[in-house]
């Protein structure tokens, strides 16, 4: 997540309403997934951006987790995530989110 | 399971995986309210 973004989602977590908001990914695999989910729950682990130490605890979720499908009309779902579905590891990607809940 | 109805949705897509206007097609079915939508690209 780069630094103009961590700023945004800072400054939007700032304005309130913080209990109402949570994080969807669309990130291609459990490395790049896990790297944005601590960003957004402990604070950017680099301590290069402005979430540095500021552990905003935001509930994250992937839109391959088998949780999230579930609750998305399947005519949508299909078409805006489509093949994606097969082409990346969704095991792979909802257990690296698992691992830091 | 989940439940997104009424929440404030962060859409963090990626080029290489799901664009951040899928994730919000997706989480509006839902009954979420998307707030902040970005797609990233490394290339």
């Amino acid at each position: 997540m780069d630094l103009e973004e961590q700023a945004n989602i800072a400054r939007l977590v700032e304005s309130g309403q913080k209990d109402r908001m949570v994080a969807m990914l669309g990130m291609p695999n459990p490395a790049s997934t896990r790297m944005v989910a601590m960003t957004l729950q402990e604070g950017d682990p680099s301590y290069a951006g402005p979430l540095a130490g500021i552990p905003l605890g935001l509930p994250v979720y992937h839109i391959l987790e088998d949780q999230v499908r579930q609750i998305i009309d399947p005519a949508v779902y299909e078409n805006e995530v489509g093949p994606m579905e097969f082409v990346l590891d969704g095991a792979a990607i909802s257990k690296a989110l698992d691992a830091g809940r | 399971m989940i439940d997104l109805k009424g929440k404030l949705v962060l859409c963090l897509g990626e080029r290489d995986g799901i664009a951040a206007p899928a994730l919000q097609a997706c989480v509006e079915s839902a009954g979420a309210e998307v707030i902040y939508t970005e797609t990233q690209c490394f290339v």
